[in-house]
């Protein structure tokens, strides 16, 4: 999705020629607008956040992310994000590998299904969850009959989130793999490899780079989720508040430094998720050129 | 190791890319498998190798049935047509990754593997190329570097799929004499797959014509080109006139004109007959010795050899080669009126061509 994006944005670097150029006052106004709309909608929001949350001084800031609560929810965002990442990462290869590799009745289906969370809104896809596990819920009077406890507790947060972020690394990988093709995988398979050592010393190489910046992703989204894990959570403090949620409770009780303080440690792992992804799309860019160089030798 | 080719048919949905192919590989021999693109000749490569199945029939390995054995297991070696190299590697790296992934058991010593590397990088003349990845190699060092990494495991059966359809003329021409070579000196059974009749009529010992997922004809380079057994092998092979006609009593009728078809003459009725090129004799004047009247359209005359078009009476056009010394000999220029004469005429019947 992204790097086919990504793609077409290289091939369609050109070179101004006398036929495309525009006067001088028509690129000056586009120019003014893009910057407008770009502080205005993106810089200025994100300005405040930090202005907000250090408007008591470092003191105020520094505690309110240094006390058991705040502590709590970073504790429990990350571990969601440690549980999610790596679940999604495995089921991503192998979703994208079946599909790419693969010929098999059903295919577009899969492909329709996989992009299935990023076309309801999250609230639903809690929604979906409390109605399954929930105490009115299909599976709920046995879970509560084994005291197996998912809504309003940690495995239900990591579910909602799992299933939030199932189709990045998946949707990132098949457009590679498509246009990568498996010649280096017969390859290896013809020289003697096995399954597992084809996977390692050909195709994930190959796919690294992309792979990468679906991680990066789905871990961005893991760590912001907030419509799903809302409903799921309970919002029971110290237990089931991850830290978009506490910014939530925090603002709501009037406390708009700490809830802006809190915000801001988001906002900064938005901010390095930008520029890893700057980085690692630089190198998806480049296979993927050399993809389309190797194709057009 | 030999390699025989039982009955083999495949299809991919209503198209029937190989249907009923048998042929017999001895072992040690160079064969090319010729045909043009979508004849299935690739297609007959994969099942060999064992990276696609087929539908009927049997590959048989020095006589053992391999259809069942998975491609790890058949020890042979696949060179692809665009090198399939692993980029991430060293050249170096790639040569040794078929002796690497050998269970541990079977693994060579470190040394060993390093030492055998570099031997096989000597025989494809690269060794100095050991350290540099495959992006800084030409596409004709790369696949001598994927031949080098197919021949490391020592397989028993080299395949080859279009080894040098991505490369450019003259690099072409340079290593498939060098693949000859090659395979001189190691004598491992090979199959290569190529829609270049040139290439196929000189790197190979034998040539199998493959067209529309069958077999047309088997043989020397030198007797398929002469003897071409069906109307498409002497279509295919070099370039060749055409001419649709009657065959009667030991003559080709070609509309009111007729020539003698000598000894080998040929069934009666409706008939194609193929002359190549080079095999007309050119006479002044028309009408003369029972020759073919046309009339010198364009000459074109560079190299080792003058290409002349003629066009009939009724306009069809034939291509005529004669040698540069030997045209400007005859002193013929465009615009003049000669007879040609036929030196040898393969005739087919009519029916055949449809087939």
């Amino acid at each position: 999705m992204s790097t086919s994006v990504a793609l077409h944005a290289s091939s369609l670097e050109r070179h101004e020629t006398a036929s495309t150029r525009e006067p001088a006052w028509v690129k000056a106004a586009l120019i003014t607008v893009a910057l407008t709309f770009f502080a205005v909608f993106l810089l200025l929001p994100l300005g405040t956040v930090f202005a907000e949350g250090l408007r008591k001084g470092w003191g105020a800031y520094l505690a309110a992310l240094i006390n058991r609560d705040a502590w709590d929810a970073i504790k429990l965002t990350l571990i969601t994000a440690a549980i999610a990442v790596p679940f999604n990462l495995v089921f991503g290869v192998a979703a994208a590998w079946l599909i790419a590799k693969f010929e098999f009745p059903g295919k577009r289906l899969l492909i329709t299904f996989i992009d299935l969370p990023f076309s309801v809104s999250p609230v639903i896809s809690g929604l979906i969850f409390v109605l399954l596990f929930g105490a009115q819920g299909w599976f709920g009077p046995w879970l509560q009959a084994h005291d197996i406890r998912i809504i309003f507790a940690v495995p239900g947060i990591v579910l909602a989130t799992i299933f939030v972020t199932f189709p990045f690394v998946a949707r990132e990988l098949i457009p590679l793999m498509e246009a990568q093709g498996s010649e280096e995988e017969e390859a290896a398979v013809v020289l003697g490899a096995s399954g597992w050592q084809v996977f390692w010393y050909a195709t994930l190489p190959k796919i690294k780079w992309g792979l990468l910046y679906g991680v990066i992703l789905c871990n961005a989204r893991a760590m912001g989720e907030f419509g799903a894990v809302s409903v799921v959570s309970g919002h029971i403090r110290g237990q089931t508040n991850t830290m978009p949620l506490y910014v939530e409770i925090l603002y709501n009780e009037y406390n708009y430094a700490a809830a802006f303080a809190v915000a801001s440690l988001l906002a900064l792992l938005a901010i390095v998720t930008l520029a890893l992804k700057t980085l690692v799309e630089k190198q998806t860019r480049r296979q993927l050129q050399e993809i389309t160089e190797k194709s057009g030798e | 190791m030999s390699i025989a080719i039982r009955h083999i048919s495949k299809q991919f949905g209503a198209f029937k890319a190989l249907d009923d192919v048998s042929i017999d590989i001895p072992s040690g021999e160079l064969v090319a498998l010729l045909g043009p693109s979508g004849c299935g000749k690739t297609t007959l490569l994969r099942i060999i190798a064992g990276l696609d199945f087929a539908d009927q029939g049997q590959i048989l390995l020095e006589g053992d049935d391999a259809s069942a054995r998975h491609v790890r297991d058949r020890q042979v070696g696949f060179v692809f047509q665009h090198y399939a190299l692993f980029r991430h590697m060293t050249i170096a790296d790639n040569v040794a990754f078929g002796l690497r992934v050998k269970p541990r058991r079977e693994r060579l010593a470190d040394a060993e593997i390093q030492r055998r590397v570099k031997r096989l990088l000597e025989l494809v003349q690269l060794d100095w190329l050991a350290n540099r990845y495959p992006s800084q190699l030409s596409g004709g060092q790369r696949q001598r570097i994927a031949l080098a990494r197919a021949l490391a495991v020592e397989p028993k059966v080299l395949l080859l799929d279009e080894p040098f359809g991505a490369l450019d003329a003259k690099v072409r021409k340079e290593l498939r004499r060098w693949l000859r070579q090659l395979h001189d000196e190691i004598h491992v059974t090979s199959v290569f797959v190529t829609h270049d009749q040139e290439e196929a009529l000189e790197v190979s010992d034998r040539v199998v014509v493959i067209n529309k997922g069958k077999v047309e004809q088997i043989g020397t380079p030198e007797s398929v080109y002469d003897h071409p057994a069906t109307p498409f092998v002497a279509n295919f092979l070099g370039s060749v006139n055409l001419f649709h006609g009657r065959v009667e009593d030991g003559h080709l009728h070609l509309g009111e004109h007729a020539l003698a078809l000598g000894a080998q003459g040929g069934s009666e009725g409706k008939a194609v007959a193929f002359v190549r090129p080079h095999e007309f004799d050119i006479v002044p004047g028309w009408g003369a010795g029972g020759g073919l009247p046309a009339t010198i359209a364009r000459v074109v005359s560079v190299g080792p050899s003058a290409q002349i078009e003629l066009s009939r009476l009724d306009g069809e056009l034939i291509e005529v080669t004669v040698a540069r010394d030997v045209f400007h000999l005859l002193g013929f220029s465009e615009g003049d009126q000669v007879s040609l004469c036929p030196r040898h005429i393969r005739v087919f019947q009519a029916e055949a061509l449809a087939a």
